[in-house]
């Protein structure tokens, strides 16, 4: 059974109030807490690790798989190896999500590995946030890794979102392009307080005409520290482009590093990275139209993760 | 009403006088400020909005002594102010600055209507990302179409026609009578062109830091345009700008 913590960690990380419509698996404290599947979506419980595979028919429209994860016992460590093999065609979003609150000592700590099949020409809108509460000393640790392999013509977009609560993090996204496909990241992270984030991405460009687009939005505030490492790999005549975006505020440390190979002639490749602190201008700016500097930073911070 | 009161203003750094003894009182409907690039009128603009603080005299709103209150004391007192350059932000669309603005959340037909003000379709604009995708032409009307919906009492502009001759000073000009009529303000415009001028009950000219002439529009105008062959740096500026408008 669900309560009202559990509700409210469901809210955060998957908007859900209800359960949700379509297929959906939800993990809580670690053991199964609902499941539903549809004619065209099927989840299978691994049984060699903890887990599931969730296997999409080839040319499903329209549909959608929510996988939310959540934990409100602490001292908990949960680790689990989600499978996603979607068919030639699918047109579907999947919605992970993992929330934890830890009002304990102990820490708290969910490691998920998902990896993605695509065949030729699916689609597929990824999208993850992760989210921490709590007031225990125990800390709140999520080490996500999601691996994907495209197909060809495969386009894959995946929003991910860590705003606060989390202490501590290591994210590893590595993918893997046929000709044609496509993979677009959006990375938003805040991080507060001591919290330390790692966000590593690791991208072959492989097939003639494939493309990808890692783009990053960060702020770092109080003295947490992030990492934005970003390797775009470009094998064949294709298109990389990756982006890393930050805010530093009070004593926050943010390392950019994105790094591109090229292994062709033909492969286009562009990397940027900007860090700084709010313009001075942009607080200004709102302050005129009658705001304190601190809810003009908040505006401002806002607008950027938006 | 806003009056200065041998307002100066030096630099921090190497303490460089930018505005000495100003003496001025804005109580008409549209009060002009021009002279020369450099001579201190976007300075003035922004010790009034309260960006930079005075280092000597006084700003007194309708009586109420503001000198030493915040940017966002004066924003809430009734100050708004169009800036010469307006800013840049990455995610900020133009519905949330109409709605910080307003100070509360607009509705579309109200947003929609400062935006056709500025001869911006509001449909297209409201919620694009107020970054560098936008025009400095179109940031300039986003800036005053903020403006428009703060309808505060005293409106600064700084060298609102910049960037807007796809559009109409005719326009612009109807966007500053309009205003009036619904704030019954102050409207302080800071321009070089001679159609601002022309609209100016008062025309301010500042130069070297100083207020060189103040006085009527009919007093001021044909003195700054009929010394265009004169020696004076201001009008020589100013009639620089405005034929190089007419020019075009």
């Amino acid at each position: 059974m669900i309560d009202a913590i559990e509700k409210n960690l469901l809210k955060e990380v998957a908007e859900l109030d209800s359960l949700p419509v379509g297929a959906y698996n939800i993990r809580a404290n670690g053991q199964l807490a609902g499941r539903s599947t549809t004619a065209n979506i099927d989840i299978v419980t691994k049984t060699d690790k903890p887990g599931i595979d969730i296997f999409i028919k080839p040319g499903t429209k329209n549909e959608s798989v929510h996988i939310p994860v959540i934990i409100s016992q602490t001292g908990l460590k949960d680790l689990v190896y989600n499978d996603f093999h979607i068919g030639d065609d699918a047109d579907v979003t999947i919605i992970a999500g993992c929330g934890i609150h830890n009002c304990g000592n102990g820490d708290d700590q969910h490691d998920g590995i998902h990896t993605f099949y695509l065949g030729k020409n699916a689609k597929l809108r990824y999208v993850e946030k992760h989210y921490g509460e709590g007031e225990g000393r125990g800390k709140r640790v999520m080490n996500p890794t999601t691996i994907v392999h495209l197909g060809e013509g495969a386009q894959m977009e995946m929003e991910t979102t860590q705003i606060s609560g989390i202490d501590d993090t290591l994210r590893k996204t590595s993918g893997d392009l046929a000709a044609g496909a496509s993979l677009v990241i959006k990375e938003k992270i805040m991080t507060t307080g001591d919290q330390h984030a790692v966000t590593d991405f690791d991208v072959d460009l492989n097939g003639d005409g494939c493309s990808a687009n890692v783009v990053s939005r960060s702020v770092a505030k109080d003295n947490s520290k992030q990492e934005f490492i970003s390797r775009i790999n470009g094998n064949s005549a294709c298109a990389g482009h990756t982006e890393c975006d930050a805010i530093i505020m009070d004593h926050g440390c943010v390392l950019a590093s994105p790094q591109l190979t090229a292994n062709n002639v033909d492969a286009s490749l562009i990397h940027e990275a900007a860090i700084g602190k709010i313009a001075g201008e942009q607080l200004i700016k709102l302050m005129t139209l009658g705001l304190t500097e601190k809810e003009a930073e908040d505006q401002i911070v806002n607008g950027f993760l938006k | 009403m806003l009056e200065l009161r041998h307002v100066g203003y030096e630099t921090d750094d190497n303490k460089k006088e930018i505005l000495h003894d100003i003496n001025l009182t804005v109580q008409d409907r549209f009060v002009a400020i021009t002279g020369p690039n450099g001579g201190g009128k976007s300075t003035l603009a922004k010790v009034i909005a309260g960006i930079y603080q005075p280092t000597a005299g006084q700003i007194l709103l309708d009586g109420q002594d503001i000198t030493h209150l915040s940017i966002t004391e004066r924003a809430n007192l009734g100050i708004s102010y169009a800036f010469q350059q307006p800013v840049r932000f990455k995610g900020l669309q133009v519905k949330d600055l109409l709605n910080l603005a307003a100070g509360k959340n607009t509705s579309v037909n109200d947003a929609c209507s400062y935006l056709s003000e500025v001869g911006l379709c509001a449909r297209d604009y409201i919620d694009r990302e107020v970054n560098a995708s936008l025009s400095g032409g179109e940031l300039k009307r986003i800036e005053i179409a903020m403006v428009l919906a703060r309808g505060t009492k005293l409106s600064i502009f700084d060298e609102p026609e910049a960037g807007i001759d796809l559009w109409s000073f005719q326009n612009l000009i109807r966007v500053f009578e309009k205003m009036y009529e619904q704030t019954k303000g102050n409207i302080l415009i800071i321009s070089h062109q001679e159609r601002i001028l022309n609209i100016a009950d008062t025309i301010v000219v500042i130069k070297d830091g100083h207020v060189e002439k103040i006085g009527p529009r009919a007093e001021i105008l044909p003195a700054l345009l009929g010394s265009a062959d004169a020696t004076s740096a201001a009008c020589s500026v100013l009639t620089d700008k405005v034929e190089g408008v007419s020019n075009k």
